[in-house]
């Protein structure tokens, strides 16, 4: 018994050190939580020697950890601020890894078609002092033919911080100037009207079972419980219905994108472009003394910009568009690896 | 003798550990929100505005939630919970009783997540279409019922919590009843009262500081309510006379927004309203103590 215990033990050295274990600890989005597990996953089968751990605890979180060093790398819904940056001990880069868009969501008895929205009409009801209700000009006109109920509109939104809010509360800040004077953008916001639902399934619960309702959900969230969402107009004048294609036109069409990736690319000017989407991005130190972490870092990014990308619609995940993985992979020389 | 001083120290161990887990708590609460405490001071308790853009925290209308929802909980808890105690411990048989015991037990180990969605798909639609519009044609424009009736709001967040501490009352009050000796029954039987006038004028006057423990239990767990309280209040961080409009409490918004949140002052605020929770879970905590001896002494004189 004695022996084999030995034994055991022994070809469990030997193997550990054959093997030479790189192991990496993120934290933060929880947006993107399932399409990195999937990353992580797969990385892991083509190079059994790396080992990646994420924990979805929220940008925030991730954002913390990171600048307390807690952990090897960060992920974020949205980017550092100026001042966040100034306090990492080590400069923080950004990549961007997929894309994510927002949906308006509304309950309207009888009214079966998907609803237009334009910038102005979303932002009046939200603001709930412009845009009132159903029947108001601002949503007749945009869609005629369509039978708007004499109702008071009851406005749904996120109760817990997200990037989700952060997306949609950015958008309505471009698009509005007393948006931006009154509320502003961020991951919880002072709602000037309506009911807070914890995550879109709370905020997707409060819509179908109110009547007259309107919130914002993820598209993802949409997609997978197929859910009605309304079309929005974007910048060249369009209506457009988020999907995975018009999403990614949304990132191709971002106009002066910052070396660094730190943009907002809702309300773009291209032509399908969905106007409420966004980068979800992951976090990383631009300079490793650890060396065999920060190559395992360099390749898995590498990977995730162009192999890993083919696994993003299997979970309705908009891709990158190709000259954002062009200057990604540009960017990944600037990490440097080893003292 | 050895062993004896052993265990002693073990003990006296096991004992400071809670001492110092609760100093450490109130420490690193007392650290984490230095930023909001120094910015804001006093005025935190009053201000009702809670604007994360802007940086502007206050924490009255949380304080006011958490409040009002916990004593519409009570107000309903105590008179339903007290009155099927007595039944259980007076009044049914024995097996019944017994069986009862173990479900009360049951229910109250449920994770309040599934209380709060089982309150999200029955009680909130409910509330909206039938219960809060009766009130409100019942009591006729009265502040307390008016305002659009949402199904989200005080009213169902204070249901939800009375049916989740009704078991706490339940299980703590019916071993309290049961444990009050039976020659007091016997001996109010005897002067000539009527079963009734035993329990009322003998039994539950007995028992009352377990009662009082039981209720201040169902109390603590009312105020620190976190999960189904967030799925039903309706998060408005307002100020509202009506129980109809929707609120927010402390643990909620700690819940929500404590992952998303950046920058010092932000954070230090939710840290902050969690050191306003703790305060006044010890303060609820404090009372019930004096309750229970003022009312125990008084017991003990007559």
């Amino acid at each position: 018994m004695r022996q084999t215990l030995l034994t055991l033990v022994a070809t469990l050295v030997l193997a550990g050190a054959a093997s030479a274990q790189v192991s990496m600890t993120g934290s933060g989005a929880t947006f993107p939580y399932p399409i990195y597990s999937k990353w992580f996953d797969e990385y892991h089968k083509l190079h059994p020697q790396v080992q990646i751990n994420y924990q979805s605890l929220g940008s925030g979180a991730g954002i913390q950890q990171l600048l307390a060093g807690t952990v090897d790398f960060g992920a974020s819904d949205m980017p550092m601020r100026d001042e966040q940056l100034k306090q990492a001990k080590i400069p923080v880069m950004h990549f961007p890894t997929v894309l994510g868009a927002v949906v308006p969501i509304y309950n309207l008895p009888g009214v079966s078609q998907p609803l237009k929205f334009t910038p102005a009409a979303l932002a009046g009801i939200f603001l709930g002092t412009i845009t009132t209700r159903w029947n108001d000009p601002a949503l007749a006109s945009a869609n005629p033919g369509v039978k708007l109920p004499a109702a008071d509109i009851i406005v749904a939104h996120r109760s817990d911080g997200s990037g989700t809010t952060f997306v949609w509360t950015d958008y309505l800040s471009k698009v509005s100037n007393g948006w931006r004077t009154k509320v502003g953008s961020n991951t919880s916001v002072k709602w000037p009207v309506g009911l807070g639902g914890k995550g879109n399934e709370g905020v997707a619960a409060l819509v179908k079972q109110t009547p007259d309702a309107i919130g914002y959900v993820e598209l993802i969230y949409a997609v997978q419980n197929k859910l009605t969402y309304g079309l929005v107009q974007n910048q060249a004048g369009s209506f457009i219905k988020a999907d995975l294609a018009s999403v990614t036109e949304a990132a191709g069409a971002a106009a002066n994108m910052p070396p660094d990736f730190r943009v907002s690319i809702t309300n773009p000017s291209g032509r399908n472009a969905y106007p409420i989407s966004s980068f979800t991005y992951l976090l990383v130190p631009s300079r490793w003394t650890d060396a065999r972490k920060g190559t395992a870092m360099v390749e898995f990014l590498r990977w995730m910009a162009t192999d890993g990308q083919k696994f993003t619609q299997g979970l309705s995940y908009a891709p990158l568009p190709a000259n954002v993985v062009q200057r990604e992979l540009e960017a990944l020389k600037q990490i440097k690896v080893g003292s | 003798m050895f062993t004896d001083r052993a265990a002693r120290l073990a003990a006296f161990v096991f004992g400071a550990s809670v001492l110092a887990l609760t100093a450490l708590l109130a420490y690193q609460l007392w650290i984490h929100s230095a930023a909001s405490r120094a910015r804001f001071g006093w005025a935190f308790f009053f201000t009702t505005t809670w604007d994360p853009v802007a940086g502007e925290f206050g924490a009255a209308p949380f304080i006011y939630g958490t409040l009002v929802t916990s004593a519409i909980a009570l107000v309903i808890a105590v008179p339903v919970g007290l009155g099927v105690s007595i039944f259980l411990a007076e009044l049914a048989p024995r097996r019944l009783s017994e069986a009862a015991g173990l479900l009360l037990e049951l229910l109250a180990a449920v994770p309040s997540v599934v209380y709060g969605l089982v309150a999200v798909s029955v009680l909130v639609p409910l509330m909206r279409s039938t219960v809060e519009p009766a009130l409100r044609g019942v009591t006729g424009g009265f502040p307390l019922f008016s305002g659009p009736a949402y199904g989200v709001g005080f009213l169902t967040a204070g249901l939800v919590l009375a049916v989740m501490v009704i078991p706490f009352i339940v299980s703590v009050g019916r071993e309290v009843l049961l444990a009050v000796p039976r020659e007091q029954r016997e001996a109010a039987l005897a002067l000539g009262s009527t079963r009734w006038e035993s329990v009322w004028r003998v039994v539950v006057p007995y028992a009352r500081p377990g009662l009082y423990g039981a209720i201040f239990l169902a109390l603590g767990r009312a105020l620190g309510e976190t999960m189904a309280v967030t799925m039903v209040v309706g998060n408005r961080p307002e100020i509202s006379a009506s129980l109809f409009a929707p609120g927010y409490s402390m643990a909620a918004v700690v819940a929500n927004e404590f992952t998303e949140a950046t920058g010092d002052l932000y954070l230090g605020a939710l840290v902050e309203i969690g050191l306003v929770l703790l305060l006044l879970t010890m303060v609820m905590n404090a009372a019930a103590r004096l309750l229970i001896l003022a009312t125990s002494r008084k017991a003990t004189a007559v």
